[in-house]
């Protein structure tokens, strides 16, 4: 059997594991959907209106047979109804997702177009002025929050060259791409300041470590150019790292994007997800939840085939 | 005639003030076309930095050529000095007309990318091949080092051939172009003594055949006798002796060099044995081991279903006497090791039986104590001395109390380490006292029995010397038995009562160390002693015999019949029918 299918096998079992501790950990937060649901209006409910509403919502039964009517659902792709959209989960999922995935797309393509040079280029200058500033700008970058280099970014850029970045409507890509992309660059970089610092840290430490290995040395004793020692020789072995960092990095982006689409009023996923929790939408936490945690799985089965295409020792064995 | 390379007073230093660091003082030499100079010295002689310094690879390992020069002729007759030349001149000449190979196969290939890749690479970039011809020109290097099977090999990634075939691949790089010069730092070092031979071999064919210049660094000087035409020594960082080869080892004039040469294990085919403790079967027994078999599982598929198993010791038996040394020689994966830590307890056997026993006054219950190769990784640098020696005493709940310190200082002063060592670290200490505290150590609970794991094989010559005669002389005051493990014949010669010869995890001959090795019977202790480089042989050449050790992997409920042997004369049994 070909080892992706064998992970995809596996995939399954992980959801349910997932929506389990969702289910559970939704339950757990104080409060009830039906108030949240209604906000101060609902202080006008009878006892027998409430009782109705919660009847309705399936509320007044046992955890369990809420839990199973929600799987058997789930398992037959329909994740419920959103309380707060008035619409099915799945569907507002897909409204916003496109938005969340492109930003964390467009966050991890910035930071290792600039994380991967600035790193290489450290190493190869090491203790160089070149590789001290690179440094001191790794280590700015992985220790300033997000929102601060997004609340700077919109500063600076409004005042002093009196452009302000356009927020609030949101154009997909596929209608305007230039537009869109001038929506998206600030909260991509924003989003993937922390993650660049990180690649270039990463980068510039593989680099490092290869560079005296004894493969470097043969390469240079076949009279190779520094160019091609480092491009062809070095740089696939320290893209290892890389993808391990990147997968583990893409779950965090995710997240990170709840912020960042705060900031900058994006209708994202993030938001979704934000504004699910406050409301008490279980079926919409529980979907998105499941979503994130689905795509999480996704991405990390890409860094393993990434692994196996990078480094022929990574074998997976086919029968 | 002519010269190929002319090496002037060369200066190596290394850091950010090489002047003031200085690690090669003035070296001076001269090499002629199709001739081979062997540089010889212990490790910090400057012999690979000295190389290295030829084709500047140097500049990339933080080293600087402070003074000198290095006048290389070309193959167009102009002559050029590699000490002041350029970077990108340099690339021009570096694996075009100098080509070189490393001492450790395993990490000297690029694992990410096939050995075809990177044999192209060097006809792509020196000869500016296209693809298909290089492709062609690869698999043409490999067959020229014995590749069989080349089409195949070049698609091959590096973890997937064994440390010799590797070594050959490194030599089909260094002579893809037919370079003038090739040099060779210390590139049988790392490999078994079998493996070592067939490398020798081939590179004495691949020299009658090509007419390349070559140096060939080593710390063996037995290795070169019979393949190089001059001999430098080296001798932190300076030559001490220089000249032909034949000249240098009949009549060294440098004391250094008579030292290296006294120093180097002379083997003799059996010839120089001991005399001292003999076995005596009348004495007790302290080891016996029947019939043991380890074998580690093979598994594979989702479930991690075994599939098979690793033989690596299979039905091996032997008993060890009081005041004895039994040799196990082997190679790497012939599962001698494995058999050592089986004794240990390391390792649970499959089956078998282990019986040890311990001398009267014994410290604890624990008879058997352990030597590894490395002392450097042996010892816990952050502990001093004396902790080091506490530890065995802990491991069994003893407390350190007066008598334990001056049991302690009684080992320092046995082993030869000053008495004031026990307030110090080991990084104080050089290599080979580094060595006499695991020895010390390994004696702190009175054993009956020292396991030695190639306990001298990381030392360098003139220090194992000294060892192994410590060895002997603790044997003789405490009657220690030694299971002394190791690939080195000429080591194994000097201190071994009896030699048990290992191969594929089972034990080929056993017998008295002059029988076994004077007379060997089974076909691979004939191959192991043929491969022994030695001073003696050096007329003779190294053939070329380029046999796999078999995969030890077998399937599920496999069992090898058991091991039937013959007897050669007293004590000594050959394996019958393998």
């Amino acid at each position: 059997m070909p080892y992706p299918l064998k992970r995809l096998l596996a995939f399954p079992l992980v959801m349910f594991g997932v929506s389990v501790f969702v289910f559970i950990a939704i339950r757990l937060v104080p409060g009830d959907a039906i108030t949240a649901m209604l906000g101060t209006e609902s202080g006008l409910l009878t006892p027998a209106q409430r009782e109705a509403l919660t009847a309705y919502f399936g509320l007044d039964q046992n955890i369990f047979v809420q839990f199973w009517r929600w799987l058997s659902g789930v398992v037959q792709g329909d994740f419920g109804i959103s309380t707060t959209y008035g619409q099915p989960v799945l569907r507002v999922i897909f409204d916003h997702f496109s938005l969340t995935l492109e930003l964390a797309v467009l966050s991890m393509l910035l930071s290792l177009v600039i994380g991967l040079p600035a790193g290489i280029y450290a190493a190869t200058h090491k203790d160089r002025p070149g590789d001290l500033a690179v440094r001191v700008v790794a280590m700015l970058g992985q220790s300033t929050p997000g929102f601060v280099v997004g609340l700077l970014l919109i500063f600076s850029l409004s005042v002093f060259f009196g452009v302000l970045p356009q927020m609030g409507s949101f154009v997909p890509f596929w209608q305007d791409p230039l537009g869109n992309l001038s929506q998206m660059i600030l909260p991509a970089l924003t989003l993937g300041t922390a993650f660049a610092a990180a690649v270039i840290r990463v980068s510039r430490s593989a680099m490092l470590d290869i560079l005296s290995e004894d493969y470097v040395r043969t390469a240079r004793s076949k009279g190779l150019s520094r160019r091609r020692v480092i491009w062809r020789h070095a740089l696939p072995n320290a893209l290892i790292p890389l993808v391990t960092l990147s997968g583990v990095e893409f779950g965090y982006l995710l997240g990170g994007a709840v912020l960042v689409e705060q900031i900058f009023a994006l209708p994202g996923l993030g938001r979704v997800v934000l504004d699910a929790i406050q409301q008490r939408d279980y079926a919409l936490v529980q979907g998105t939840i499941l979503f994130i945690a689905f795509n999480f799985m996704v991405v990390n089965l890409l860094v393993d085939l990434a692994y196996a295409a990078l480094d022929p020792r990574i074998r997976f064995e086919t029968k | 005639m002519s010269s190929l390379l002319s090496v002037r007073d060369l200066k190596v230093g290394f850091g950010p003030r090489p002047e003031s660091n200085e690690v090669v003082h003035g070296v001076s030499f001269d090499l002629a076309p199709g001739e081979t100079l062997a540089i010889v010295g212990e490790s910090g002689s400057g012999k690979s930095v000295t190389s290295m310094a030829v084709n500047r690879l140097i500049d990339f390992g933080g080293g600087r050529i402070t003074s000198g020069s290095t006048a290389f002729t070309r193959a167009d007759g102009s002559t050029i000095d590699l000490a002041r030349a350029e970077e990108r001149q340099l690339e021009g000449i570096r694996g075009r007309e100098i080509g070189m190979i490393f001492q450790e196969p395993m990490t000297s290939l690029n694992p990410v990318l096939s050995i075809g890749t990177q044999i192209e690479e060097v006809f792509r970039i020196q000869f500016a091949m296209s693809g298909a011809e290089a492709k062609t020109a690869a698999r043409e290097a490999l067959e020229r080092v014995r590749i069989p099977d080349a089409a195949r090999r070049l698609t091959y990634a590096p973890h997937q051939l064994s440390g010799g075939m590797l070594q050959r691949v490194m030599i089909a790089i260094a002579l893809a172009s037919n370079p003038r010069l090739l040099i060779a730092d210390e590139p049988t070092t790392a490999l078994d003594v079998t493996i070592q031979a067939q490398i020798m071999g081939l590179l004495s064919e691949m020299k009658r055949e090509t007419g390349t210049g070559m140096i060939f660094i080593t710390h063996d000087i037995g290795l070169v006798a019979g393949f190089a035409d001059r001999v430098m020594v080296m001798q932190q960082g300076e030559v001490v002796e220089q000249g032909m080869l034949d000249a240098v080892l009949d009549n060294p004039q440098h004391d250094y060099t008579k030292h290296l040469l006294n120093a180097v294990p002379h083997f003799s085919d059996g010839r120089s044995v001991r005399h001292d403790m003999q076995r005596d079967e009348g004495s007790r027994k302290v080891l016996e081991v029947e019939d043991l078999t380890v074998r580690f599982p093979v598994r594979a598929g989702l479930l991690k279903r075994q599939t098979g198993n690793v033989h690596a010791v299979e039905g091996v038996g032997f008993d060890l006497m009081q005041g004895e040394t039994l040799g196990i020689v082997g190679e790497s994966g012939s599962g001698k090791s494995t058999t050592a830590r089986a004794i240990l307890d390391l390792v649970r056997p499959t089956k078998g039986r282990i019986r040890a026993e311990g001398l009267a006054g014994a410290v604890s219950d624990k008879p058997v104590q352990m030597v590894f190769q490395n002392p450097n990784a042996s010892l816990n640098p952050r502990l001093t001395v004396k902790q080091l020696l506490a530890e065995p005493l802990i491991a069994v709940r003893r407390r350190i109390d007066a008598e334990a310190v001056s049991r302690m200082e009684m080992l320092l002063d046995r082993v030869g380490l000053p008495a004031d060592s026990l307030a110090r670290y080991p990084h104080e200490f050089s290599g080979g006292q580094r060595q006499r505290l695991c020895i010390a150590r390994a004696l702190m609970l009175n054993p009956s029995i020292l396991v030695l794991d190639e306990a001298v094989s990381a030392l360098d010559v003139s220090v194992q010397a000294k060892v192994l005669d410590l060895l002997i002389d603790l044997q003789n005051e405490f009657g220690l038995a030694y299971l002394f493990v190791t690939h080195d014949m000429a080591v194994v010669e000097r201190i071994a009562h009896r030699i048990a010869v290992v191969y594929a995890g089972q034990i080929v001959e056993i017998g008295p160390t002059s029988e076994v090795l004077a007379n060997p019977r089974h076909d691979y202790t004939r191959q192991l002693i043929k491969a022994v480089p030695s001073l003696d042989r050096r007329h003779s050449d190294y053939g070329i015999d380029l046999t796999e050790i078999p995969s030890l992997v077998r399937p599920m409920g496999w069992e090898p019949d058991a091991p039937r042997y013959e007897s050669a004369g007293e004590g000594h049994l050959v394996r019958a029918g393998a």
